[in-house]
């Protein structure tokens, strides 16, 4: 219990952090952007009146001193109001995020989901097997796959098996032609389109965890209790998965935040090569029309997602390895 | 400084790892294939950065055959301009090794402030700043970065090298942390603060040079962050655009329809570079590992009888 309210009130931290990092941001920006905002938005139509306010305060610009600004604009994300979307005006930017966030927390989701599993897998089948030339020569060509850039691997098989060979679309995240629903039709679209980029980011995000396993595999099966319980002639399989995978996982586990740290980042880039209808796609579009509110929502809720994420792991992880839940 | 003095032992080798001791180079290098190969490549790409600016022309000029696909003359074709891609590759990697190794150092003397520092002086110090690389570690880093560089629209290098360092030190701290809570206690440093040594002394002087190889280590998975950041600034049309490096390339290839002109030679290559410079360094990385952690020999050793 005591590991869960100590996690719990790190990823409070954490989120106040993000909040307060997005607060301080927009002082960055040279000259007045509210002006700057509302005169694009009035050539795009009517702006409401009580939006320039509304404005101010979430980028934080009001009058006043610091704390009180500081406070109206935690006062505005409360009751999630985060103005109106530049790019898509006059739609609020909260109806932008709910419409392009399931796409992205789908995707990514399963593809990491996807990604970790066979990476865990394969790396500890490849810890067990080390004494195979054949693998061990195979790993070193693994770290190539760790460092190929996301959206650089995405180009190179949408050339491939969209321009070259026209197994799958060339962009969009479904069929524009159908109804968004719950359509079989619709369904079957969205997974087709999917394929390509769910594949970038298992591609690119497996070697990493293929060769942590590996090497805690390597590491953990020279542990006496491995050696005792070869010696007590168990069967392989439990020695494998019972006695060694079990413990090698651990650093996987613990280290999370780090590699999804890396496929969200590299996931919000590769969505723009696909024109993926997603988070990152519509967080380029944001910073090239300079529409900092969608800009400001889209971080926030990234960061928060990715906090749950964390935070979700780390339960799990008190569950994984029980010395955690024994606080010191 | 000694951040530098790394930078350019990594490239050169044989000063790697000066703690690990005449034992540890003994077998060290004819055994481990990986931290050769990884030299290589890495020595490849910074001759490349260094001297290849010099023997290639003008990667920006324009040649008469556009969008041609590779020649004798033109190594790596020509892009929608007519311009030599393999100029381009040559000439831009200077561009991003400055940018992946500058901010790979900065964010490395961070983490040894932090980490080190911090680990050290223990207490509410540590607590603090083991708190706060704790929440910059779980914060995403590229939509930091994203925002920032489209807040502070800045074309210059300086900016782009801080921001890129400010949201990759957090994880080097961690490991520098852990290493120097295990370290601090030991009789040299005991003996240190015993004789009246200065705080910042002790830390440089007594600790830093025991984690050298975790500080290469770290140094060196900054600079694949760096460079991968900065490619992706660079690719999303963030940062400076007109100054060559392989990010701009794929920026140029992918908003000039390189892809739906088929021409493979213009975004295959920068990226490859990527790729292939990454596996380098995290190969130097691993036969690190095995030159300073013996237990991967040990398993592999027992196996092979």
């Amino acid at each position: 219990m005591h590991y869960v309210l100590r996690k719990l009130g790190f990823y409070l931290v954490a989120a106040w952090a993000a909040l307060t990092i997005n607060f301080i941001l927009p002082r960055l920006i040279p000259g007045n952007p509210v002006e700057v905002l509302l005169a694009r938005s009035r050539g795009q139509g009517a702006v409401p009146p009580q939006e320039a306010r509304s404005l101010e305060l979430l980028l934080g610009l009001g009058h006043g001193n610091l704390l009180t600004r500081y406070i109206e604009y935690l006062n505005q994300l409360v009751h999630l109001n985060f103005g109106l979307s530049i790019t898509y005006f006059p739609t609020p930017v909260t109806t932008v995020i709910a419409q392009c966030l399931p796409w992205t927390l789908v995707l990514v989701g399963t593809a990491t989901v996807m990604g970790a599993s066979l990476g865990v897998t394969l790396g500890a089948v490849a810890g067990w097997k080390r004494s195979s030339a054949w693998v061990n020569n195979l790993i070193p060509c693994t770290t190539f796959l760790t460092a190929i850039p996301y959206f650089w691997l995405a180009l190179v098989l949408l050339y491939l098996f969209a321009e070259i060979v026209h197994a799958f679309p060339l962009y969009g995240g479904y069929d524009a032609s159908l109804q968004i629903g719950w359509s079989g039709h619709f369904i079957g679209s969205a997974l087709y389109h999917a394929v390509l980029p769910a594949a970038t980011i298992v591609i690119s995000s497996v070697g990493g965890w293929l060769l942590g396993m590996r090497n805690m595999m390597v590491s953990t099966l020279a542990e006496d209790y491995v050696m005792a319980a070869e010696a007590k002639g168990l069967p392989t399989r439990r020695i494998m998965l019972g006695y060694a995978a079990r413990n090698a996982v651990l650093p996987s586990v613990a280290g999370f935040a780090i590699s999804l740290g890396f496929i969200v980042s590299g996931s919000i880039v590769m969505e723009v090569v696909f024109s993926y209808p997603g988070i990152g796609y519509n967080l380029l579009l944001a910073v090239q029309n300079d529409d900092y509110p969608l800009m400001q929502g889209i971080f926030l809720i990234i960061s928060l997602a990715v906090l749950g994420a964390n935070l979700l792991v780390d339960l799990l992880y008190g569950f994984v390895d029980p010395r955690t839940r024994l606080s010191r | 400084m000694s951040v530098q003095a790394t930078v350019v032992g990594l490239s050169e080798g044989p000063t790697l790892q000066p703690d690990a001791g005449a034992r540890a180079r003994r077998w060290a290098f004819p055994r481990s294939a990986r931290l050769t190969i990884g030299l290589v490549i890495v020595g490849f790409f910074v001759l490349m950065a260094v001297v290849g600016p010099y023997l290639v022309g003008n990667p920006l000029t324009f040649h008469t055959a556009m969008l041609h696909a590779p020649t004798t003359r033109f190594l790596l074709g020509t892009t929608q301009l007519g311009q030599d891609v393999f100029a381009q590759l040559v000439v831009g990697s200077r561009g991003t090794l400055e940018v992946g190794f500058l901010a790979a150092a900065v964010a490395t003397v961070v983490s040894i402030v932090v980490g080190i520092g911090g680990g050290y002086v223990g207490g509410r110090v540590d607590e603090l700043m083991s708190l706060v690389s704790n929440v910059f570690l779980v914060i995403p880093s590229l939509p930091l970065v994203i925002v920032v560089s489209a807040y502070v629209h800045s074309t210059s290098l300086l900016p782009l090298i801080l921001v890129i360092a400010l949201t990759s030190w957090a994880a080097s701290a961690r490991v520098l942390r852990a290493q120097t809570l295990s370290v601090r206690n030991r009789e040299y440093v005991l003996a240190a603060r015993a004789s009246g040594e200065k705080v910042w002394r002790i830390v440089i002087v007594e600790i830093m040079p025991n984690e050298l190889a975790i500080i290469a280590s770290q140094l060196l998975f900054s600079v694949i962050f760096a460079i991968l950041t900065a490619a992706s600034l660079a690719f999303l049309g963030l940062g400076n655009i007109n100054s060559v490096s392989w990010g701009s390339m794929l920026y140029f290839a992918q908003n000039d329809e390189a892809l739906s002109s088929g021409a493979w030679w213009w975004f295959v290559p920068p990226g490859l570079c990527i790729a292939l410079l990454g596996a380098g360094l995290a190969l130097i990385n691993f036969g690190l590992d095995e030159v300073v952690n013996p237990r991967l020999h040990t398993a592999t050793r027992r196996r092979a009888r």
